[in-house]
């Protein structure tokens, strides 16, 4: 998994072999990019809902207010910095999915109950 | 798209058809053929400097705002366009460009924003024109791409057009109080009018004839109805809102055509819009100029922070 980053924003992605139109001598450093994750209201969870850069952290979580909840869209915002994010690759016969796929009986479904039978 | 001609195709081109054909989305994992990647990269790149390029028309009326409630609106309306904009390149960068990048493409002039931006606001009216008519096209233009075949970008334009909606009822809500005062002001809103109308018309891009990539976009489902089809759409829309208003668009050809069940309406002046693309609409230069100037003016704050945050850091490491 080593070949994947987070530096193209909205989840991890390949840089490598990716080209890239490169529009000109970037002059500046640029601030690095956060994900973004806001929990919409209390019981629910933290949903990734983009990205953003900022020079650190708690700017990141500033941004994010105005980028990202301008109109109450939530009551908690984490962020986290994209190249600290790890990912599996993104195929999905990726083998490490493939454990799951013959595992039938891991669901609700795979039980024959007789229909008569209540609450179940 | 047969099984036999994915066959010719290297396994991972057959994978990215079937998720096309599926109508599943492509998420910036999966390989994509760089003619998508790259049409993406144009398309929301353009996308996303016409939100922050279109901070300009309206911005230079937020100091003369007639009251503190217009005010206030318009300042939200604009700074909407500004998350607009960043929205946009956050989906542009899970393509593998940056977007300090695309930035630089368009202060060198390398890439377009809409040509409805190079059209000044001669009057308070506009920014209720503008709202109405340039956010409703974009309305027209932004619903079916919420459906759009690249996952970041379909995201970015659900969050969008959630938030357009304020922004063309603002706008109609403006010229509906404007409408109900003098003479003077119905004048100047008509006056908005006819020269917006146009200009919108010509949002939803040249006609489908001269529009050479759509057929491959809409393949892609990059794009999901042709320029026409929009155009039209919008125009079906806009008559009655018009009617209601009290307002007329300066087109003769305008009528309801029963047959068709559509409005029928009169050609653009493509040359006209061909121009403005091409840099010669009046306020082209101005608008990269101003974009440039706040670029360069912003760029001790952006240093700033970074040697802030190198060196709270460094404290940091020290501390251990």
């Amino acid at each position: 998994m080593s070949e994947l980053t987070a530096e193209g924003g909205h989840g991890a992605v390949p840089l490598k072999d990716v080209p890239a139109d490169k529009g000109g001598a970037t002059t500046q450093r640029e601030w690095p990019l956060y994900e973004v994750f806001v929990r919409g209201k209390r019981g629910l969870n933290h949903v990734h809902v983009g990205s953003l850069h900022a020079a650190d952290d708690e700017m990141a979580v500033r941004h994010a207010r105005d980028v990202y909840t301008r109109r109450n869209e939530g009551v908690s915002i984490w962020v986290v910095r994209a190249d600290a994010i790890t990912a599996s690759s993104p195929d999905e016969k990726d083998p490490l999915f493939a454990p799951s796929g013959d595992k039938v009986y891991r669901h609700p479904t795979f039980y024959d109950i007789p229909a008569d039978v209540p609450h179940m | 798209m047969t099984a036999t001609h994915h066959e010719t195709h290297d396994e991972p081109q057959a994978v990215f058809d079937a998720t096309i054909e599926r109508g599943d989305r492509i998420e910036p994992r999966d390989w994509m053929p760089e003619g998508y990647r790259k049409t993406l990269v144009r398309q929301i790149a353009q996308h996303a400097h016409s939100e922050i390029i279109g901070m300009q028309p309206e911005g230079g009326w937020i100091t003369r705002a007639p009251s503190l409630r217009r005010k206030a609106i318009l300042l939200a309306k604009v700074q909407d366009e500004a998350g607009h904009g960043l929205y946009l390149y956050s989906a542009a960068e899970t393509l593998g460009v940056s977007r300090q990048e695309l930035t630089e493409l368009l202060l060198a002039g390398r890439q377009k924003y809409s040509s409805i931006f190079n059209y000044p606001t001669l009057s308070y009216a506009d920014v209720g024109t503008i709202g109405w008519l340039v956010d409703g096209a974009a309305i027209c233009n932004q619903v079916p791409l919420c459906r759009t075949s690249y996952g970041p970008y379909g995201r970015a334009m659900i969050r969008i057009c959630k938030e357009e909606s304020f922004h063309q009822r603002q706008g109609y809500e403006l010229l509906s109080t404007m409408m109900r005062g003098t003479d003077e002001q119905r004048a100047m809103v008509q006056e908005s009018v006819d020269r917006f109308w146009w200009p919108a018309l010509m949002m939803f891009g040249p006609p489908d004839a001269d529009s050479p990539n759509t057929a491959q976009s809409m393949a892609w489902g990059v794009k999901r109805n042709t320029n026409d089809d929009l155009r039209q759409r919008f125009v079906d829309m806009s008559v009655p809102q018009a009617e209601a208003l009290g307002v007329t668009f300066p087109d003769p050809e305008l009528r309801w055509n029963d047959e068709r069940g559509h409005y029928d309406f009169g050609t653009p002046d493509w040359d006209e819009f061909m121009q403005v693309v091409q840099g010669n609409g009046p306020c082209n230069a101005q608008r990269i100029a101003h974009r440039r100037r706040a670029h360069d003016d912003g760029a001790w704050v952006r240093e700033a922070a970074l040697a802030f945050a190198d060196k709270q850091a460094a404290a940091v490491g020290e501390g251990r």
